[in-house]
């Protein structure tokens, strides 16, 4: 029976919102206080849907402590206390909360235990993104 | 068509242990969960029930309906008890939350005519959860 498991992480970093297509006062217009050229950060949470078959045998779709491990290794660590516009995944792309889900997406699809589902992410306690790989998000 | 969700929770233990594994794999694959005595969660419970609503009460479900249903086909059998032992399924099925998200799903979508059961949403804790749309 296939059923869908999530897990909750957290991280925290900081990034500016500038896009370099756009002139100064477009930026500003666009992106408001969060072009600020000195940047800012969040906490953010990290939601991993991942499906799969509940197997027979230990009634789980995959040991929890393998999907921490990757999770943490991909994105956590990869992300946490780091500026985002410095980092390689974001050359050329803005570190808006909808690319960081397309980014994490990608980091962790290749999860070898289960179906990566879904990336949601809580850039504030207001404001949520979900990215299903162009699928629509689960419901 | 309109979704409504109803949360519960109820408390319960559990331990994870498979007697198609050996000693050693339980403990391997189990870790600290696989402690014969038990632990215990504060589980939460979401049940989504799916429909039109309806032309003269404007409901999708009665909730009064929705809410003896749960208790009595799910919370009153769950709530402070010991899954393993008190459980009959979990007495041949390891106690997940992935098997317990199924077991609700099984106990309760027969009982509902007007509405259909849409997801059965069991919460470990705030981290963890799984959901169950009734899928082979």
């Amino acid at each position: 029976m296939k059923a869908y498991l999530t897990r909750r992480y957290w991280f925290s970093a900081s990034h500016r919102l500038h896009s370099d297509s756009l002139t100064e006062s477009q930026n500003r217009d666009t992106y408001g206080k969060c072009n600020n050229p000195h940047g800012h950060g969040h906490n953010y949470a990290l939601e991993v849907t991942v499906s799969g078959p509940v197997s027979a045998q230990t009634g789980m779709i995959c040991d929890l402590v393998e999907l921490d491990g990757f999770v943490t290794r991909e994105v956590i660590e990869r992300f946490g206390h780091e500026n985002l516009n410095l980092l390689d995944d974001f050359r050329g792309l803005v570190p808006t909360t909808e690319n960081l889900c397309e980014v994490a997406y990608r980091r962790l699809e290749s999860f070898p235990k289960a179906k990566l589902e879904q990336v949601r992410i809580e850039e504030t306690m207001l404001n949520s993104f979900a990215y299903a790989g162009g699928r629509e998000p689960l419901a | 068509m309109v979704y409504l969700t109803r949360k519960a929770e109820f408390s319960a233990s559990h331990y994870y242990h498979s007697d198609a594994l050996s000693p050693e794999e339980n403990r391997r694959l189990f870790g600290k969960c696989n402690n014969p005595n038990g632990h215990g969660h504060n589980y939460t419970l979401e049940v989504t029930v799916k429909g039109k609503v309806d032309g003269t009460t404007g409901f999708v479900i009665d909730l009064k309906e929705l809410k003896e249903t749960m208790n009595r086909e799910v919370l009153d059998l769950l709530d402070h008890r010991f899954l393993n032992k008190e459980i009959a399924e979990f007495a041949k099925q390891v106690p997940t939350t992935e098997n317990l998200a199924i077991y609700v799903w099984q106990r309760l979508a027969p009982k509902f005519k007007v509405a259909k059961l849409h997801r059965v949403r069991v919460y470990e804790t705030v981290d963890l959860f799984v959901d169950y749309y009734g899928e082979a």
